[in-house]
């Protein structure tokens, strides 16, 4: 019998499980992925919010703006990288200054610090490839940028150090109330818990609903973005806004913390929980809105285009706290934009719900720090040096658009809570995600993962279950996928 | 700090040509390096023949040909590096590599000669919209998963763009028992040689889709089909033609990019339509005494004028390094690409200084039939070529000699265009 079990192991999830681990607990996240940061954390603007736009008094303002204060020391204890870029909202019409003095003021009682409006030559200096038509602008210091990958898998490789059991490719099925807790039908079996937080993503209804009377709605919410060449990443420093006014909801154009250049979301409403694709109009929607606030965008440039998910309730805001009608189920769910910004303090609030009722103790052999993947680039020469004298794989360079060496692909798969897949390795490594998009690299890639996972080349998948990269088993019995 | 003369990146053909080209025009320390663990490049994976018509007046397979190369540099013991990936090049000529044995290591060299080829364009860079599932590989990525590791990407294929890469490997699949279903192409001609189009899709009854491209991508783990639709003349998809084909594998050869990274990062002048550095008739970039030669400097089709073109890089960088590379600036006359032509290399031609003869390079614009390639000396017509037909994806050169410029002292300006009549 767990004391909890979290299901999912996107942002939230791993945030929550995070905090608990301080705790002398039966912990254990259940995962219907191969993976962590399968959902709605692998695809989104990857910002850490500083926390004007939610509505005041709402959980999105109180956690965003908590989680943004907490992230710099966070990023420390996680050794990931995390940039404060600081962010711009653009008004591009005087006619529009009323909303952008709401933004502040929302902002301001939110708690938001150093905010403040600048005008146009102000803005102009700071950023000037901003389009012409920028009249006034909010700028927010505090904003940054963060890899939502490393961040999730740098909370969940913790919380496993600190004990944290995980179970990956299994989806709850079903919840069964019991006297003294839950039963959990999954895939791969029963697991009982007293408490079950309820981290699950676009399924957090399906997952609350087998719970409760008071039944919830999680809309999938669609946006298509576009990622540039590194090349193209210092074409603004700054994350930039648009207002939303009488040309609709926004769509931002950022730096990365990898200094890659992204652009988007759309917003499109959906009911597949996995509708992921992009769309012919929803890429142009992206380019031609980007446009509308940053000139000489180079489009030719473009490596790559993706689509992700918004976790969307009708109440539009988070949905933290204990089932009324279902006691020890505890929802975290609606966990949208600003999801990744609130995560350190989602994982706080949820923490601090358990101990109010478990009474928690904290560990005396907490692990309070973590070391990422070496990145010898990242090193001095000396080091690096003595490095690769050290352990040979740290001079062979794998991926060649990212400086990706067989050393640090190595680490990602025989690391705790390792990469299993080719997606796994790229989200921890950043192999494949260059400007060639792993056409160099992938053969070399899984030559490895095959060695070091001890997974059969025929048997290696993108991102698990039937996304195998090579040919499947013939029909007629023959060679296995192989020439 | 190692010390050479001339730093040569790349071993794959145009490195190997221009390694053996400036040892036996007199230069005494080359250093070749090498990212993969051997040498031949990208020929290794292709494995198919027709290689070497031209240079050795035999049909070849890749390997072979890369083989012919190596025994050269080999016999002219050129020195080269193995696993060894150049991480940087300096405006100060010294070059940053790192590999395993040695880690990372400083090379001061006194030319260099860039020689590390292109990569494949990618589905992102044509931002083709649908999911994003396993099965959808650059052609010359499966090339590489069926030629060198020996496993096959899949069974039910469509393959985008009629690049050569693309044709090559609609017959290769289809030998390795796949069933390619269709090769669509969104221009209205194929980017590939016609030689090809036969052997590759023709005799195998695959159909070539002209002016059509991949709308949409179904399956969200492995590849379950992709949209083909038809294309108007400005190349946006026409509503109502979409057709789906079910299939598990999707190759992309949809061009080239000269992997150009590092010789921007050391000041080197790319032009925006070739995507490579910009050069004068030495090969040389706008950086003195670096050169440029092979698909890094403008993707080739046939690798027999990568190993020519090469040489000439080669030689360039041994007179520059001997010091009898000594160039006046006094008279510099550009080269034009003008109604037809894309681009010319060189851009640029220096008559004092340059030998006997210059060839220019070109591609075209557009499929061209019993047209003229002209080049004009200022307004004088000084070539009129009758030509049956002419295509872009087949690279086009005319000879300009030494001579002919002494004649034209006046000389400002060389059109190259196509004309009708």
């Amino acid at each position: 019998m767990y004391d909890v079990v979290i299901v999912g192991s996107g942002v939230a999830g791993a945030a929550c499980a995070h905090e608990l681990s301080r705790y002398k607990l039966k912990l254990c996240v259940v995962e219907k992925e191969e993976d962590v940061c399968c959902g709605t954390s692998k695809a989104n603007s990857a910002i850490v919010h500083a926390g004007f736009d939610a509505v005041e008094g709402s959980l999105k303002a109180k956690l965003n703006v908590r989680g943004n204060r907490r992230m710099g020391e966070l990023a420390k204890e996680l050794d990931i990288p995390f940039d404060r870029n600081g962010s711009l909202v653009l008004c591009l019409d005087k006619e529009d200054m009323p909303k952008l003095d709401a933004l502040y003021q929302r902002g301001m009682a939110n708690g938001v610090e150093d905010l403040c409006i600048l005008d146009r030559e102000q803005v102009l200096e700071m950023e000037p490839k901003l389009t012409d038509q920028v009249y006034a602008a909010l700028y927010a210091p505090t904003a940054g940028i963060i890899c939502p990958f490393e961040l999730n898998i740098a909370l969940a490789e913790h919380a496993y150090a600190n004990g944290v059991e995980f179970r990956f490719g299994t989806e709850v099925k079903d919840i069964k109330r019991m006297a003294d807790g839950y039963e959990l039908h999954t895939g791969c079996g029963v697991l009982r818990t007293r408490y079950v937080v309820n981290a699950a993503g676009v399924y957090a209804d399906t997952l609350h609903n087998m719970v409760s009377e008071h039944k919830l709605t999680i809309i999938p919410r669609r946006g298509d973005y576009c990622l540039f060449d590194k090349t193209a990443g210092s074409h603004v420093r700054r994350t930039i806004f648009s207002l939303p006014g009488r040309l609709g909801k926004g769509v931002l154009v950022t730096p990365t913390i990898h200094g890659n250049l992204l652009i988007g979301p759309t917003a499109m409403e959906i009911e597949d929980k996995e509708g992921i694709n992009t769309t012919r109009e929803g890429l142009d929607e992206v380019m031609e809105k980007a446009r509308q606030s940053v000139r000489d965008l180079p489009m030719g440039r473009v490596i790559t285009s993706f689509s992700g998910l918004r976790a969307h309730t009708e109440q539009d805001d988070f949905i933290i706290g204990e089932v009324e009608d279902a006691e020890g189920f505890i929802d975290c769910a609606g966990i949208e934009s600003p999801g990744i910004a609130s995560s350190p303090a989602i994982g706080e609030m949820i923490a601090q719900l358990v101990k109010e009722r478990l009474g928690l103790e904290e560990k005396p052999d907490y692990i309070s720090v973590r070391k990422g993947i070496l990145r010898p680039s990242e090193l001095s020469r000396e080091e690096r040096q003595e490095l690769i004298k050290k352990n040979p794989a740290y001079g062979n360079i794998i991926c060649r658009c990212e400086g990706i060496t067989e050393g640090e692909i190595v680490d990602a798969i025989t690391r705790p809570l390792g990469a299993r897949t080719l997606d796994g390795i790229k989200r921890r490594t950043r192999a494949g995600m260059g400007r060639c998009q792993s056409g160099f690299c992938m053969p070399r890639v899984m030559e490895i993962l095959s060695r070091e996972g001890g997974i059969a080349m025929e048997d290696i998948t993108k991102s698990g279950g039937e996304s195998r990269i090579l040919a499947k088993p013939s029909d007629r019995g023959s060679r296995y996928g192989t020439v | 700090m190692e010390q050479y003369d001339i730093v040569i990146i790349g071993g794959g053909p145009a490195g190997l040509a221009a390694a053996i080209s400036a040892k036996k025009n007199g230069a005494a320390s080359i250093l070749l390096l090498e990212r993969d663990k051997e040498l031949g490049g990208i020929l290794n994976q292709c494995i198919h023949n027709g290689f070497g018509l031209h240079t050795f007046k035999e049909e070849l397979t890749g390997p072979e040909y890369a083989e012919r190369f190596v025994v050269q540099l080999k016999e002219l013991s050129i020195a080269y590096k193995l696993n060894t990936m150049v991480i940087h090049v300096g405006k100060d000529k010294v070059v940053t590599a790192v590999n395993g044995e040695e880690g990372l290591l400083e090379i001061q060299a006194k030319a260099i000669v860039l020689a590390m080829g292109c990569r494949e364009r990618a589905r992102g860079a044509l931002a083709i919209p649908g999911y994003r599932p396993a099965g959808i590989f650059s052609a010359g990525t499966a090339q590489r998963l069926i030629n060198i590791e020996g496993y096959l990407p899949g069974r039910e294929v469509v393959i985008l763009g009629s690049g050569d890469i693309g044709l090559i490997m609609a017959r290769r699949m289809t030998l390795e028992g796949a069933k390619v279903k269709v090769v669509a192409e969104l221009m209205p001609y194929s980017g590939g040689l016609k030689r090809n189009i036969v052997q590759c899709l023709e005799d195998y009854n695959i159909p070539l889709k002209l002016s059509h491209t991949v709308v949409d991508i179904k399956g969200k783990e492995r590849l379950e089909g992709v949209t083909l639709a038809a294309v108007d003349g400005r190349r946006k998809p026409i509503p109502g033609t979409e057709e789906f084909y079910s299939c598990d594998t999707l190759l992309l050869s949809v061009g080239l990019i000269p992997e150009n990274e590092l010789s921007e990062e050391m000041g080197v002048e790319l032009n925006s339509i070739t995507s490579g550095p910009r050069v004068n008739e030495c090969l040389e970039t706008n950086v003195e005494g670096v050169f440029a030669c092979g698909n890094v400097l403008h993707v080739h089709d046939l690798v027999d004028f990568v190993s020519e073109e090469a040489a000439e890089a080669g030689k360039h960088a041994a007179f520059y390094v001997m010091g009898s590379g000594e160039r006046s600036v006094d008279r510099e006359i550009p080269l034009l690409a003008d109604r037809g032509v894309r681009y010319t290399v060189p851009e640029v031609v220096h008559p004092s200084d340059m030998e006997k003869a210059v060839t220019v390079r070109f591609r075209v614009s557009d499929v061209y039939r019993g047209c003229y390639i002209s080049v004009y000396f200022d307004e004088e017509r000084v070539l009129h070529k009758k030509r049956q037909i002419v295509a872009p994806g087949e690279m086009e050169a005319i000879t300009l000699t030494r001579e002919q410029l002494l004649a034209y002292p006046e000389l400002k300006q060389i059109v190259v265009k196509m004309e009708e009549r």
